[in-house]
């Protein structure tokens, strides 16, 4: 998987509030909630990004509420991928789960500037940015069964490809 | 070999004799909890995946009390999407209005968790149940199908920090200050991915309802889980309670941690955590001069007849100040009859308060208490994230019901000692 945007950088700790904030939540369809995506971290997010850019996040990304319309938001919004530092756990499982593609690296976000344009080869575990000579940063591997995850396109097809064997 | 109750329970869960952190596990799960925000995407998750039936459907728990009794249209459907699924497949433990209370509050009271359970929920204060000494997380919606379809999930093992709590609480202090203090100590990141085990001679004597309200905010830190070794006190609590079988487990004396965290409990004096993270927390000494608004009692966090008890003896012969507005949520409809039975309905109307329903309406910036731009409100919720309660310029101050239930009179932050 090869995915290359423009970002949007945004700080330590966004909370699901920040990304689709609690007065949504009477929504559930996945364009309904993406209108109302990052509207608490950036109010005009939803008139200035394209879909294809990446979201680039600092520490704890998506951590507070379990609530899965946070990445199905990011996600209908036409998102690519999200890299943070680090993501908030329950946030981590349901981008596996639903088949939102994040990536954790701990020096992105340092290296960039708001608008930048990066690429990242999720099977050579890089990510580039655009227009910077630089070796490019290396992110971790994901564990072999996240693997098989993201492979399946998510927990509910994993699940059946277990029960049809 | 050695582990913690943690890995215990996990170990059990997935039919294996030994777990250690880091480890990828499928376990059996005992409970899976869904309420009418994350419960309409499960159901759409689990018939997209072409399921028909639900493992089991005693151990499936549905309870509409986010936006419940319905808020407006949309609320109303989505909480039709769960009641209708509740009745296809015959869910014993639906709860409709007037039964239904805050989930985290409702399921310990009926005995629906309990000790040694692995338990899932679709909300993240899920961990409160391990106040029990169960291991309860909060999971996402495609995880509550696969649970509801399955019976079983995936889990990675966590690490576990030990939190030794010493000494001798100080007078209006209680669980909420000490986990307000102990994010305030970690950070909201400080036990990411880890198990919070309290434990300790300051938590060996803690109530249940204390214990509930430290394990509830364990997510505030980024935890997994928060758990307690259960003891006579968990006993006390689940006899006569529990609907099943339980088991108490504890940590090996020998078990491995991640790290060990030591806390004197006498130098914790009530605690506040300012705007906008549960880890600003100072003591109500430091807080300075600052005006409230609206003043919130209840949620899963302080809505238990304990937490009522403490705010009705500070407000009682006594009145909210001038232009606040003190809203009191009893978590259940048991809370509720008990509060109004002891007197303590009397106590809040003669203060000025408004005594609303069982629901987590404004914790969450729902309904029943939401703030405009600018106004601030204290509360004994567990989020203070900007527009948690409301307009995203608006600020919540959190706080045990001692402090809340003293900044009501006095207008502005304070804690029981300054009136």
């Amino acid at each position: 998987m090869k995915i290359s945007g423009r970002i949007w950088k945004f700080g330590d700790n966004i909370d699901t509030d920040a990304i689709i904030p609690a007065r949504y939540l009477n929504i559930w369809e996945p364009q309904g909630l993406a209108a109302h995506c990052m509207e608490d971290a950036d109010p005009g997010f939803m008139k200035k990004m394209r879909p294809g850019d990446i979201l680039v996040g600092g520490e704890n990304f998506g951590c507070g509420s379990s609530r899965e319309h946070a990445p199905i938001a990011i996600k209908a919004a036409g998102i690519a991928c999200v890299v943070a530092k680090n993501f908030a756990r329950i946030f981590y499982r349901n981008a596996f789960n639903m088949g939102l593609p994040i990536f954790e690296s701990p020096e992105l976000w340092g290296r960039v500037e708001n608008g930048a344009e990066i690429e990242v080869d999720a099977d050579a575990g890089l990510i580039r940015i655009v227009g910077v000579a630089a070796d490019p940063l290396k992110i971790p591997p994901f564990p072999p069964f996240m693997q098989q995850l993201i492979a399946a396109g998510g927990l509910m097809n994993h699940i059946a490809k277990g029960r049809a064997k | 070999m050695t582990m913690t109750i943690t890995e215990k329970i996990l170990a059990r869960h997935a039919d294996l004799d030994l777990v250690r952190p880091g480890m990828l596990i499928n376990a059996r799960v005992d409970i899976a909890l869904g309420n009418d925000i994350t419960a309409p995407i499960a159901i759409d998750v689990f018939r997209k995946a072409g399921a028909k039936k639900v493992f089991d459907r005693d151990r499936i728990v549905l309870v509409p009390d986010h936006f419940a009794p319905n808020k407006d249209i949309e609320s109303a459907e989505q909480c039709k999407i769960m009641r209708d699924f509740a009745h296809e497949h015959q869910i014993s433990h639906y709860f409709e209005v007037g039964e239904a209370g805050v989930e985290h509050a409702l399921l310990p009271e009926k005995g629906i968790v309990g000790p040694g359970d692995l338990v899932v929920g679709a909300d993240s204060h899920t961990c409160t149940y391990g106040a029990l000494g169960a291991f309860a997380t909060g999971v996402g919606s495609t995880d509550l199908a696969a649970a509801m379809l399955t019976g079983e999930l995936w889990f990675k093992v966590p690490e576990t920090m030990k939190f030794v709590y010493h000494g001798k609480l100080r007078p209006w202090v209680g669980g909420k200050d000490l986990i307000l203090h102990t994010i305030g100590r970690i950070g909201v990141d400080g036990a990411l991915y880890r198990t919070m085990e309290f434990t300790g001679e300051a938590i060996r004597e803690l109530p249940m309802s204390d214990r509930l309200t430290m394990a509830n905010m364990a997510i505030e830190a980024g935890g997994k889980n928060g758990i307690f070794i259960p003891d006579a006190i968990t006993e006390a609590y689940v006899r006569g309670r529990a609907e099943r079988p339980y088991e108490f487990y504890s940590s090996d004396s020998d078990a491995a941690y991640h790290s060990v965290i030591e806390i004197d409990v006498g130098k914790i004096e009530p605690q506040v955590s300012f705007p906008h993270l549960p880890s600003n927390a100072r003591g109500i000494s430091q807080v300075g001069d600052v005006r409230i608004d609206q003043s919130i009692i209840g949620s899963c966090t302080n809505g238990r007849i304990e937490d009522l008890r403490v705010a009705a003896s500070i407000l009682k012969g006594r009145h909210a100040a001038r232009g606040m507005r003190l809203i009191i949520l009893p978590a259940t409809p048991t809370v509720y009859r008990q509060a109004m039975h002891e007197g303590l309905f009397d106590i809040f109307l003669d203060a000025g308060a408004v005594i609303s329903l069982p629901t987590c309406g404004p914790c969450l910036g729902g309904y029943m208490g939401i703030l405009a731009k600018g106004e601030r409100s204290v509360a004994t919720t567990n989020r203070n994230f900007a527009g948690r309660m409301g307009h995203p310029g608006s600020e919540v101050y959190l706080a045990g019901p001692a402090v809340a239930a003293a900044t009501a009179v006095a207008g502005r932050l304070a804690g029981p000692d300054q009136l």
